[in-house]
């Protein structure tokens, strides 16, 4: 476990879990992560990047979502964030 | 090739009694396994795959399955919550809210919630419940939640929702009895209280309570997944595996479909020299043997290798691994502007473009829709096979390119197939650059647990796609060939029938040629191309009537009359021709029924005719001065 200063979820490194603080996109996009699942308070796990390098697929309540950089750069998380390094 | 259209079932439209069930709604999330459920209970077989957006209208059966047949049931497109964001989610909430104008607002509600995750998906519960209708909460996915070790008390939750629940699994068909129970019982409702409506953050507070006082225990979520992407999303062996995938379907099409086709078409010749003896005219004998079988017979050869074809694109669908494909796809789709989430739709493109058109209403984003429905029919959908398939054992050689496992006419094949895929792409930019300019759109997918395809989705699958080809058949072709035939035998002089080329139908058809004689094609060629404006694979059937009622070559196989007829340059521009032109008349339709306009398919077509005219004129020329 270590501190870290990175607070947007395309920071976030793959392996690693965080918090969502805040969802910065317009009221569409928002409504629908937040049904899905990426919502403040909600805790979320980079799981890998695609072959490319983008999309990022992260897990989140569960399911898997892939999302791009601009998408998840607009996804605040808690500062400090805890990052905890998942097994695998 | 066309796709099935639904079976029409009226809806009843007089006032009913009140607390009577005459039509329920089957709502849930995507990917909730409604379609499942929908076909369990009609009995009728639509269309399931393992990704979110399967089905994008509403789709209305009869409750047959349960033995209700006096109950109609509306399978509703997949939705998160009211906020409509896609065309596909607006459809289910006006059907739900009495806005969907034909369809009556539902007696009662079948709301089907995954218990793998059913936190996140209870916050489905609190807007639909609150409309006020009857609704029996079914939680699918029963068993597989139990095995996973997760568990929930149902009691609990029925309190804390006020309405009833049960625990299915729709795939095994567990647990169904209680939608019949449901059913049977005439109470009134309470009208639920949405505990702060329209916050997501409220309705998902709301949610983690309601399912935290049931006792819900999630599941584990599969570390198999999670394993399998490891490798199939690997930097490396992701894309590589992807590649490997592709060549390996179209050999197998070649090496294990061309021999089960050529079978085929021994077969379908043979039963038509035994049938022969049997006509008693002659001039019947021509007509039906030399210009329907012939002609009907060069289209039927093909089925084995497009359900071949199918198999794959149904392996690869009902796994998951489409949901993972769209992934690797996405820097491509960037670069042209579009959104990864277009490559579920132009996937499917590959078996038929009419259900991928419908499938883009998934895309939130109305230009990217259109830009999607613009270029799909640019993807090799499988009416091409045929003229493919014809053209290829035709004229190319059977020779190695990488050893045994990749043949020169595997290799051809891939190629006309990446001459649509890119000839969309180029497109795609065009049109992302121009007219349908927009801000990007978010990427939003969601991922798909992997599950093994069943035999039973996938024998359905192919016996839809076996109905409509022998369908077409037995419709279109049929008559276009004996309307090919008859005019073939017009004039008659002094009681005598014309050649061929001095028939009604050659006069055509010269009258045409100097218009494609820069492509390397003759009359008969001509002909085709007029006829498959009805349908792709007519073309094949039109070739095997007129060379079959053409007197020089009338013993000769299809293959070897064309050989004979046309050089190598026509041939190619042939196949190049099928690869741009837009020749389905079913496509055109339901593109104007989703632009909503004649604007889009007519442009469409004449864009890619353009295209295609040129394409042809290029191969022809270039392959002539070579060979």
């Amino acid at each position: 476990m270590h501190k870290c200063k990175l607070n947007v979820l395309s920071e976030l490194k793959v392996g690693h879990t965080a918090i969502v603080s805040k969802l910065n996109l317009p009221a569409a996009v928002q409504y629908h992560l937040m049904h899905m699942g990426i919502m403040p308070e909600a805790s979320v796990l980079a799981l890998r990047r695609a072959p490319a390098g983008d999309p990022t697929v992260y897990a989140v309540d569960g399911i898997e979502i892939a999302l791009r950089r601009e998408t998840a750069q607009s996804i605040l998380l808690h500062t400090p964030a805890l990052l905890v390094k998942e097994a695998g | 090739m066309s796709c099935c259209t639904p079976p029409t079932i009226d809806l009843p439209i007089t006032s009913r009694v009140a607390g009577e069930i005459r039509t329920v709604a089957l709502v849930g999330p995507p990917n909730s396994g409604k379609t499942t459920l929908f076909n369990r209970l009609t009995g009728m077989r639509q269309k399931v795959a393992n990704y979110p957006g399967v089905t994008v209208e509403q789709k209305i059966g009869h409750l047959g399955g349960i033995g209700r047949r006096d109950l109609a049931v509306i399978d509703l497109p997949g939705i998160y919550s009211f906020d409509s964001y896609s065309e596909d989610a607006r459809v289910a909430v006006d059907v739900l809210k009495g806005n969907m104008p034909g369809t009556p607002v539902p007696d009662a509600v079948l709301l089907v919630l995954d218990s793998l995750h059913l936190t996140r998906q209870l916050m489905l519960a609190a807007p639909i419940l609150s409309l006020g209708l009857p609704t029996l909460i079914l939680l699918n996915m029963t068993d597989l939640m139990e095995q996973r070790g997760g568990s929930v008390d149902p009691l609990k939750l029925a309190q804390e929702l006020g309405a009833p629940v049960a625990q299915i699994s729709a795939t095994k068909g567990r647990g169904l009895q209680a939608i019949n129970v449901f059913l049977n019982r005439h109470s009134a409702v309470t009208p639920f209280q949405l505990p702060v409506i329209g916050n997501a953050a409220s309705t998902r507070q709301w949610a983690v309570q309601v399912s935290s006082k049931t006792g819900y225990k999630a599941p584990l979520s599969a570390a198999t997944s999670l394993k399998i992407d490891r490798i199939l999303l690997h930097r490396i062996w992701g894309p590589l595996l992807f590649t490997l995938v592709v060549i390996g379907v179209f050999q197998a099409v070649f090496s294990i479909g061309q021999p089960m086709s050529d079978g085929f078409g021994v077969l379908l010749t043979t039963l038509g020299s035994h049938i022969r003896p049997w006509i008693p005219n002659a001039l019947l004998q021509s007509l039906l043997i030399d210009g329907v079988w012939k002609g009907v017979q060069s289209v039927l050869v093909f089925l084995p290798q497009i359900l071949l074809l199918f198999l794959f694109i149904g392996v690869l669908e009902d796994s998951g691994y489409l949901a993972r494909a769209a992934l690797i796809a996405d820097r491509v789709m960037r670069s042209i502007g579009l959104n990864g989430k277009a490559f579920i739709p132009l996937l499917s493109a590959y078996a038929c473009a009419v259900p991928a058109i419908m499938a883009t209403r998934t895309i939130e984003n109305k230009r990217d829709r259109f830009a999607t429905i613009l270029i799909a029919p640019f993807m090799t959908c499988s009416a091409r096979l045929p003229i493919y398939m014809l053209i290829i054992a035709a004229f190319i050689p059977n020779r190695p390119v990488l050893g045994q496992f990749f043949g020169l006419r595997a290799c051809v094949m891939l190629s006309l197939y990446l001459l649509g895929f890119l000839a969309a792409l180029m497109t795609a930019r065009l049109l992302k650059s121009s007219v349908l300019k927009s801000s990007v759109t978010p990427f939003i997918l969601e991922l798909p647990q992997y599950r093994w395809p069943t035999l039973g989705s996938l024998g359905l699958r192919l016996y839809d796609r076996a109905r409509v080809f022998l369908y077409q058949a037995g419709t279109i072709i049929l008559s276009v060939t004996i309307v090919i035939w008859v005019l073939g035998h017009l004039p008659m002089h002094g009681g005598t029938f014309p050649q061929l080329a001095d028939s009604a139908i050659g006069k055509l058809g010269q009258w045409i040629e100097p218009a494609i004689q820069p492509l390397g094609f003759n009359w008969k060629i001509g002909i085709g191309l007029l006829t498959s404006v009805l349908a792709r694979e007519t073309i094949v059937g039109t070739l095997g009537t007129l060379y079959g009622a053409d007197s020089a070559t009338q013993s000769l196989t299809l293959q070897a009359a064309m050989r004979q007829d046309i050089h190598l340059g026509g041939a190619i521009a042939l196949i190049v021709f099928f690869a741009f032109a837009m020749q389905c008349t079913s496509t055109m339709a339901v593109v104007r029924r989703e632009t909503n306009s004649w604007k889009w398919p007519a442009l469409q077509f004449a864009y890619m005719f353009v295209l295609a005219y040129a394409g042809a004129f290029v191969a022809n020329q270039i392959i002539s001065r070579f060979f």
